[in-house]
């Protein structure tokens, strides 16, 4: 019952954002809204790899393989007016994160919540979309089964995706990413530079995301930001090696 | 910092007509609280009984406690100094501290910084003594508490070195005079923790969790760090508090009652908006027009009847000053100016609104929410817990950006500019905090370094990061040389990257060669 309150207030707050309306998707702004008005969207590239397609508000996710894709899961829903503070992760590559489309701009860093992580955490699932746990934190601290347990529950009753870098107990969600090979080297040694990676996401969870999904993508793509893969992989990755 | 030995001896010995050379020891409650630099040759200390005092020292002269004599003869020496360099701060009455950079440039000529804060220091002494007639030491320091250590013991701290400079110190410094802080220092001398240093190592979970936010605080200030981060932000509304007084306030005791209601009004302001303050500005204006400000400066935040007894005693010292110094009618309007605010226990948002972000985000809902969630933080971790990447010109992975407090003015310029040698993207996800060493050697198992004409000097062929075991290396590309810093004799020789991919499910890496002779290469970046 409130739960239904709460969703409308969140698309009504969704759509008062700048950027949502003025963008040229409205009619899938307009769809999301009628469908899954608790969805966080992501890359396009990325939301096969999802099951509902995006990031459910409430849900928390575990991200494990690649700091590159947590950052990526982040992109769209900062861009699209979304608040987003990663915590406990001091060696954050910021210019990849922004590389990868996240607007640093809505980004907030942690570096170091020292004892106070968990009141830090809830403050932030208090007022933001995401909140990224940094990778070693929940060993670090010993989190308590009960502990991960209230932070759980504080991200589902306050709308927000709890993401951590880490296997975290409870997860509704967990990718996983299989790092791949890397472009753009010279295999004589020496020339071109890392270019792109390919790599394949992994989903899989527990309820309605409990079927596995799978996708190949870029990650980072030329640019460094997501790509599609190139349509017949081992061709173009073979006429790489050539050149 | 400028620190006058004892003061409370010295006042109340002028004000009784005791000659400094006598000893003498302030009493309160029949015991010591502080005693003259003759009166501890003697055998005085602090604590002890009267008869026991006397019993030593025969002839120490018995005087009474007061702090409002004290305050009220302090203000001359206060007056020397501001004659010399302007926005001083009473921390209490003995104890003044001065903003330093400015004033020791100004003083200093065209010396050297050291040289300058000396000279400045010398000058400020010199200007007390002849002034005020009361001798003085002088010490500079980053912070408050460190300041007031390096006064006591005439030391002037180079910038940035506070937390060295307290590492030796006893714990005992802790125990400021009244802070009721003996016991937690008994606790931590049982337990073996003898210097400020070796409570500064401990990490501040072990601190917390043993000693609750007593040992906390004690732990900021024995690193050099502020006991309570300031206000990130000034208030949006005026707190400030002020009355018109008719008749005018002529003595003190009127002046003190005023005072009373006027600091309640303060306090009442504050807390509404739950804030604290830890520096208080006084200002008056009297019937023929004169003005008189005084800033008091505490170490923790002040309550209604701090802030009223240092109005009490700013009064005594104004209305009963020498016929020079003495304001020619009475106060006519006083006003009382919180000039440094500290959190309380939660925050109003409100006074927050519009935080630091661009403009174009200040009406979105959203922003407020997070706003709120990020001051929430940085109550509880000071203002630097939260900072937001900012990106800046540059060309290593941890020179292009910059993490600025949450709520700081951002500056933007250094991104548009052109950064010739800037790796092209994608950049590195990961950029470690510290130098993260690495040793990368070719198949003879021979260091790979760089050539005068900045070649490798053999193929890499594996990386052992950090000491760890040496992971095969599958893909390499550079060295692009960094032709950066060339001025800069301490950074020698030259510098260059390479991008490794590493065997199995290594990460991909960007390598920093540091040194020649031996070299020596960091990871300053992991793809991953």
């Amino acid at each position: 019952m409130s739960g239904s309150v709460r969703s409308t207030g969140a698309v009504a707050r969704l759509s008062s954002l700048p950027g949502v309306s003025t963008a040229s998707d409205m009619a899938a702004a307009a769809e999301r809204d009628s469908v899954t008005g608790r969805l966080l969207p992501v890359r396009s590239e990325l939301s096969a790899a999802l099951p509902l397609g995006g990031l459910r508000r409430g849900s928390t996710v575990s991200v494990r393989g690649s700091r590159a894709l947590l950052f990526a899961l982040l992109a769209e829903a900062t861009t699209r007016g979304s608040w987003a503070a990663i915590v406990g992760m001091p060696d954050i590559g910021a210019v990849a994160a922004a590389e990868l489309g996240v607007d640093v701009r809505r980004l907030a860093v942690v570096p170091a919540p020292g004892t106070e992580l968990l009141p830090v955490t809830a403050a932030l699932l208090d007022g933001l979309d995401l909140v990224v746990l940094g990778d070693g934190l929940l060993a670090r601290h010993a989190l308590s089964r009960q502990q991960t347990e209230k932070l759980t529950a504080r991200a589902r009753h306050r709308g927000a995706v709890l993401l951590a870098a880490d296997a975290f107990p409870g997860a509704e969600l967990e990718l996983h990413c299989t790092p791949g090979r890397w472009y753009g080297l010279d295999e004589s040694g020496g020339y071109g530079y890392l270019r792109e990676r390919a790599v394949t996401v992994h989903g899989s969870g527990r309820g309605a995301a409990a079927k596995p999904a799978r996708v190949s993508v870029l990650l980072p793509g030329p640019s460094g930001g997501v790509a599609a893969p190139h349509s017949s992989g081992t061709e173009t990755s073979r006429a790489r090696e050539a050149g | 910092m400028l620190w006058c030995p004892d003061w409370p001896v010295t006042a109340a010995a002028a004000a009784a007509g005791v000659s400094p050379h006598v000893p003498a020891a302030v009493f309160a409650g029949n015991r010591v609280v502080i005693c003259s630099a003759v009166a501890r040759r003697y055998g005085v200390r602090k604590g002890m009984l009267r008869r026991e005092a006397q019993s030593r020292c025969p002839d120490v002269a018995v005087l009474a406690s007061d702090p409002a004599r004290d305050a009220r003869l302090f203000e001359p020496v206060v007056a020397a100094v501001e004659d010399l360099v302007p926005g001083v701060d009473v921390v209490r009455p003995g104890v003044v501290a001065v903003p330093v950079r400015g004033a020791a440039a100004y003083f200093g000529g065209r010396n050297s910084p050291d040289a300058a804060e000396h000279a400045f220091s010398e000058r400020l002494a010199e200007q007390v003594s002849a002034t005020a007639g009361v001798e003085c030491q002088v010490g500079i320091a980053d912070g408050l508490f460190a300041a007031l250590l390096a006064a006591r013991r005439g030391v002037l701290v180079p910038e940035g070195r506070d937390a060295e400079f307290l590492a030796p110190l006893p714990v005992a410094e802790l125990d400021q005079q009244g802070e009721g802080t003996a016991e937690f220092v008994d606790l931590l001398r049982r337990l073996g923790l003898r210097t400020l240093g070796q409570l500064a190592e401990l990490t501040e979970r072990t601190v917390a969790t043993r000693f609750g936010q007593e040992g906390v605080l004690a732990r900021r200030l024995a690193r050099g760090a502020a006991e309570r981060p300031l206000s990130p932000r000034r208030p949006a509304r005026d707190l400030a508090v002020e009355q018109h007084c008719d008749p005018p306030l002529e003595r003190v005791h009127t002046a003190a009652f005023v005072a009373r209601t006027l600091a309640d009004r303060l306090h009442a302001g504050l807390t509404a908006q739950d804030l604290a303050c830890t520096r208080v500005g006084i200002y008056a204006r009297t019937e023929g027009g004169e003005e008189r400000h005084r800033v008091w400066r505490s170490a923790r935040p002040v309550t209604a009847h701090d802030v009223a007894d240092r109005v009490r005693w700013q009064f005594e010292s104004w209305l009963q000053a020498g016929s020079g110094a003495r304001p020619t009618g009475g106060v006519v309007h006083l006003r009382l100016v919180p000039e440094e605010l500290v959190h309380g226990a939660a925050l109003q948002l409100h006074l927050w609104h519009g935080a630091g972000a661009a403009g174009e985000m200040e009406d979105d809902p959203g922003t407020e929410r997070a706003t709120r969630a990020f001051t929430r933080v940085q109550a509880l971790l000071g203002p630097e817990g939260v900072c937001t990447p900012v990106l800046t010109g540059g060309r290593g992975p941890a020179e292009r950006v910059e993490f600025v407090s949450w709520g700081s003015p951002l500056d933007r310029a250094g991104e548009q500019a052109p950064w010739p040698g800037r790796l092209p993207a994608p950049s590195s996800t990961a950029v470690p905090a510290r130098p993260v060493p690495a040793a990368v050697s070719d198949k003879e198992r021979r260091a790979v370094s760089l050539t005068a004409r900045g070649a490798l000097t053999s193929r890499p062929h594996s990386v052992a990061v950090e000491g760890g075991a040496a992971r095969n290396i599958t893909g390499w590309a550079g060295p692009w040389p960094v032709d950066e810093r060339w001025w800069d004799s301490a950074a020698e020789g030259q510098r260059a990257r390479i991008q490794v991919v590493t065997a199995g499910d290594g990460p991909a890496m960007l390598l920093l060669l540091r040194e020649h002779g031996k070299p020596q290469w960091i990871v300053e970046g992991v793809y991953d």
